[in-house]
């Protein structure tokens, strides 16, 4: 269970977040919509470590276990996985053995055994199958030369891959395609059960008809103003931010 | 990547990867020394003590007299304290019975010191007489160069049967004394530099390759140098020679042990493919660099030239420096043979305040020759990382063509990266093409890596692999292996 308090973050004496409360408990889906520049991206960096931020109150835990406290790496080996927004390219390395050294790193760290090169490759072509991705997306090198699109299939891809226990998708359904959105959308879905929760990062209500979440907050201004069932989604769709960012103010 | 040597290989350095310089050790072997200083009487010595023919002597004491005309090359990015050239010891060998004729006779602490440096327990075995296994893959035969002398030389029947000489070049003199008189000093004059000149004067060991025409060399051919005496000076000669249409692969690879003066090392290494023959010569180099502070470290002053006599010839260096505390190396290929192949591929690695002065020179004489260059400089800490090319095409040189990329990747932001390409070109048909590139790792990458469960070195490592590779796919299997950890293991620190 992903439980944070009155978490409050800044980017030098800028504060981005400013207290936020969210709980996302074992085996649920969560969206997390909001405006642009709202916090969004900065909570999924502070919950996986990235340095940069200071955070400046509240907390953050997973399973009890305090994220704040871990390094990027552990958290990882714990079970958290960030999903970017904007995939990082990585010249020369290759996709499978990128994803085989970080697959291999978490399971050392959490003391289970190595998967040896067949063994990895096994599982890599049957992730990639269920999302149609072609077999050489693993010789290539890491996000060089994709396409938007493929980036993010790649980003899902990855998560496939490790398994993690909370995945927190930031926007991984900008610039994807309506055939490709619902691939990305099944193979999060083939993830749902009761040891994997997630918290889905969108601006758009369509993912939510094929990612159906459990409970949809709205971040503004670093807090989350309103939270509620799926059918706040679509209030939002009809809408917009602007009432209820007023109705909070 | 299942192949048992490379396991071996990834366990052998990983065992050693504990903190620091891993190689950091010195041999305790009864050693026969000349005392320190340099003068005629030491070449004399040096040339008595193995036996030289007169022309040898007459040809190291010329080397000596143009020497002593010549003064320190300073154009290169490098500082270091003068050199006392007096304060060296010039001959150092492992005192002997009678010379062992099998490695039953090897001081077992030589054995050992192999199994320190991460020698390949394959090459171990070999050393050790064992029979390699049916269908293993292609062999290694191992000379090696223990201070001044070669110690062990394997497989040497397997290799007479295909014709193929493969032997200390000490041993050469003796044995093929015509060879060596026609091709020593051929390609790299006595007279060509300071560092060679000194090397012709002083040079007491090295490997010689000889192989007849029209013949593969049935393995690849390894020597491991290990400087180990102190203070001694390691003047390593090196002479390949390759007739029509024959091929071989030499792959060299370096440990010193942990020492607080700076020890000179400057060798010559020449190599002759003429029509149809190919070399490729590899090298990790990992001497000591030094203390995290500057201290100590090896001077690595080298000269190594490839002639392309004849048509269709190739010449490929590849090496991987992530040692020394001063590199000043320039691999270059003399393409002289119409249609002749020269390649340099370099990944120079400098962290804390090791200095690398790196680079080829392409020299294009005959036509339609052409010449590939990739040069991946990675520095760290303080540390200064310098590219130095010439690509040079003379009049005749009709069509040549030139592909030069010079890739820095620079990691924090106290070191240095230089780039000084020198292109001369007098034929208006060549086709000369420069790329230059400065990368860091950036923190998003590092980050990246790190949300997947990496930790900070292994990132760093996986990173400046990834930078390397068009350089590390050029060395064989095992090599590549080893060089690869070693890169993660040499920058082990210099991030964060
Ligand atoms: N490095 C930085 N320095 C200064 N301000 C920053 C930095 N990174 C983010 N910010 C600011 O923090 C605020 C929140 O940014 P964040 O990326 O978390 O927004 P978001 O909700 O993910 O927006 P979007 O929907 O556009 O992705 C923005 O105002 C942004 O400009
Ligand atoms: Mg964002």
């Amino acid at each position: 269970m992903l439980e944070i308090q009155n978490l409050a973050a800044a980017i030098g004496d800028k504060p981005i977040l400013r207290g936020i409360d969210l709980v996302v408990p074992k085996g649920e889906v969560h969206a997390i919509m909001g405006p642009n520049g709202s916090g969004k991206s900065t909570l999924s960096y502070v919950l996986s470590g990235r340095p940069g931020y200071d955070v400046t109150g509240g907390s953050a835990t997973f399973d009890g276990q305090d994220l704040l406290e871990m390094e990027p790496e552990e958290r990882a080996a714990l079970g958290v996985f960030l999903a970017f927004q904007y995939p990082v390219e990585l010249p020369g390395v290759g996709n499978a053995n990128f994803l085989r050294t970080a697959l291999n790193a978490q399971r050392r760290a959490r003391g289970e055994a190595e998967l040896d090169a067949p063994a990895f490759l096994k599982l890599a072509r049957a992730e990639m199958k269920r999302l149609s991705m072609p077999d050489d997306m693993l010789k290539r090198n890491v996000n060089v030369g994709f396409s938007g699109g493929e980036k993010k299939r790649n980003e899902v891809l990855q998560m496939a891959i490790l398994k993690p226990r909370i995945a927190i998708l930031d926007e991984t359904d900008s610039g994807l395609d309506i055939d490709a959105l619902k691939i990305v959308a099944e193979g999060v879905n083939a993830q749902r059960g009761p040891d994997f929760s997630a918290l889905v990062i969108t601006h758009y209500q369509r993912l939510l008809d094929y990612i159906v979440p459990d409970r949809v907050h709205v971040l503004a201004g670093g807090r989350i103003i309103r939270s509620g069932g799926p059918e706040l989604a679509l209030e939002l769709e009809a809408n917009g931010y602007g009432a209820i960012v007023d109705a909070a103010a | 990547m299942s192949d048992s040597i490379t396991t071996e290989t990834i366990d052998t350095v990983a065992a050693l990867a504990e903190g620091g310089y891993k190689w950091g050790f010195s041999t305790d072997i009864e050693m026969d020394m000349a005392p320190k200083g340099l003068n005629e009487d030491i070449i004399r010595l040096i040339s008595a003590r193995k036996n030289e023919p007169e022309w040898l002597l007459e040809w190291r004491l010329k080397a000596y007299a143009a020497w002593l005309k010549m003064e320190e090359p300073d154009w290169a990015m490098l500082r270091h304290e003068p050199i006392d050239y007096q304060d060296l010891h010039y001959y150092a060998a492992p005192k002997k019975k009678a010379g062992p004729k099998s490695l039953d006779e090897v001081d077992p602490e030589l054995l050992k010191t192999y199994a320190k440096l991460g020698i390949p327990l394959k090459e171990q075995a070999y050393l050790a007489g064992v029979e390699p296994e049916e269908g293993a893959r292609p062999q290694v035969a191992v000379d090696a160069v223990f201070d001044s002398v070669s110690v062990a030389t394997t497989f040497r029947s397997t290799l007479e049967k295909a014709g193929v000489i493969f032997c200390p070049i000490s041993e050469a003199v003796l044995s093929h004394p015509e060879l060596v008189q026609k091709y020593l000093g051929s390609v790299v004059p006595a007279g060509d530099n300071y560092f060679a000149a000194l090397n012709s004067a002083v040079f007491t060991d090295g490997s010689f390759v000889f192989i007849p025409k029209g013949v593969r060399c049935p393995m690849e051919l390894s020597t491991y140098f290990r400087i180990n005496a102190r203070n001694t000076g390691q003047f390593e000669r090196t002479l390949i020679v390759v007739e029509d249409g024959g091929h071989v692969s030499y792959l060299e690879g370096c440990t010193a042990p942990q020492r607080d003066e700076n020890q000179l090392h400057a060798a010559v290494v020449e190599l002759v493919a003429m029509e149809d023959a190919s070399i490729k010569y590899s090298t990790v180099q990992n001497w000591y660099p030094g203390d995290a502070n500057g201290l100590g470290g090896i001077y690595n002053f080298v000269t190594k030239r490839g002639a392309c006599r004849g048509a269709r010839s190739k010449i490929s260096w590849t090496q991987v420096e992530t040692g020394s505390a001063i590199t000043w190396k320039y691999p270059s290929c003399i393409l002289q043979g119409d249609g002749s192949v020269g390649e340099f591929y370099s990944v120079a690695v400098t962290t804390n305040h090791q200095q690398a002065d790196t680079g080829t020179k392409m020299i294009h004489i005959g036509k339609n020759t052409s010449s590939t260059i990739v040069s991946k400089g990675i520095s760290a800490g303080q540390s200064n990382n310098t590219y130095r090319g010439l690509v040079k095409v003379l009049p005749k040189a009709e069509g040549a063509r030139n592909f030069t990329q010079c890739d820095s990747l620079l990691i924090g932001d106290r070191c240095g990266a230089h780039t000084v390409p020198y292109i001369e070109s007098r034929n208006p048909t060549a086709k000369l093409e420069h790329e230059a590139t400065t990368s860091k790792i950036s923190d998003d990458q590092l980050f990246y890596c790190r949300s997947r469960g990496l930790s900070q070195e292994d990132a760093v490592g996986m990173i400046v692999n990834g930078f390397c590779r068009d350089v590390l796919k050029e060395l064989p299997m095992e090599f590549a292996v080893e060089a690869q950890k070693l890169l993660a293991i040499s920058l082990e620190g210099s991030v964060g």
